[in-house]
């Protein structure tokens, strides 16, 4: 038996552990807001998923849901949480404000987010239906089961 | 019999000062220079007209003009259920007004906001920083000739892979 089956075994293992059990943190600065509430309430339930816990502490958090307009005034605060969170993490981007500046095209307002921090998945929508929002929730599982595994004990080539 | 405006009951009492009066729908409007502005806001705050509530205060650019900004200031009275807007026309050399901040407390921030969106100088105010921008912002964003495209980040930016 070779070291490599155990190796992707080992892999596959840490992302079916890591992808149902997202902590999230909501960044929540604007209207997009409700469609999270509505989400992460009974009626869509994002809880089915894993990712049910939210954490007000970024350094509990894997997930940070960015849902909202970021002012050029807020960026260094929503570059500080990312850099609090624990590794590994991951950024869910949400709603056209997040993604692009959205209909503020001005002097106040962040052109995008991945400006500032590296974002995973986006979620287009002015703002997302809860559907949106839960299949990203999808999106992300599967790009964390597919991706490359950190861990502390992990041989570094 | 109808109720005398009170922009030609105002007309009526300070025919210098008082440089032009206009309604369109039941917006009264007075135009005035800055140095009456003080006097007319306390003579309508005490005197039986009470206009005891100052319901906005904003700034206009009007580029292409000579007296470049105009402050608008919208009052309205308790007693009489009656809205009145004072309008001073500003240079951008000159561009200083006294604060209203004494009469009203609510002209701190709103001051404060158009000294930020503006420039505009209110003397008189307590504490006449920016409001809505950050430290370290240049310029004045609402104003015509700031450019649209142009962001001051805090932060660098990253550079996308």
């Amino acid at each position: 038996m070779s070291g490599g089956w155990i190796t992707t075994k080992l892999n596959y293992v840490i992302g079916w552990g890591r992808k149902f059990s997202l902590f999230h943190y909501p960044f929540i600065t604007a209207c997009c807001g409700m469609e999270y509430m509505s989400t992460a309430c009974a009626h869509w339930d994002f809880d089915r998923f894993g990712c049910g816990l939210t954490t007000f502490s970024p350094r509990q958090a894997d997930l940070i849901m960015v849902v909202g307009t970021i002012s050029q005034k807020e960026a260094p605060v929503l570059k500080t949480i990312y850099d609090q969170m624990c590794e590994p993490k991951w950024v869910l981007a949400v709603g056209a404000c997040t993604l692009s500046g959205g209909i503020y095209d001005n002097y106040a307002v962040v052109q995008g987010i991945d400006n500032i921090i590296p974002v995973d998945v986006y979620v287009p929508g002015c703002p997302p239906r809860p559907e949106t929002f839960l299949d990203a929730i999808v999106k992300l599982q599967e790009k964390i089961q597919n991706q490359e595994q950190e861990f502390r004990w992990k041989r570094r080539k | 019999m109808e109720k005398k405006k009170i922009t030609e009951i105002l007309k009526e009492k300070f025919p210098e000062e008082i440089k032009e009066i206009s309604a369109l729908l039941g917006d009264e409007t007075v135009i005035i220079e800055r140095e009456f502005l003080q006097d007319l806001c306390v003579y309508l705050m005490k005197t039986p007209h009470s206009f005891t509530m100052l319901l906005d205060l904003t700034c206009v650019d009007y580029i292409r003009d000579e007296m470049r900004f105009e402050m608008v200031y919208h009052l309205f009275s308790l007693a009489s259920n009656d809205r009145l807007r004072i309008k001073i026309r500003l240079s951008e050399k000159d561009l200083r007004i006294d604060s209203l901040t004494p009469l009203w407390k609510n002209a701190n921030w709103l001051e404060r906001e158009v000294y930020d969106m503006f420039g505009v100088h209110f003397e008189g105010h307590p504490y006449l920083v920016r409001l809505f921008m950050y430290d370290g912002f240049e310029g004045h964003p609402l104003r015509k000739d700031y450019p649209l495209r142009k962001r001051q980040p805090i932060i660098p930016m990253r550079r996308k892979e």
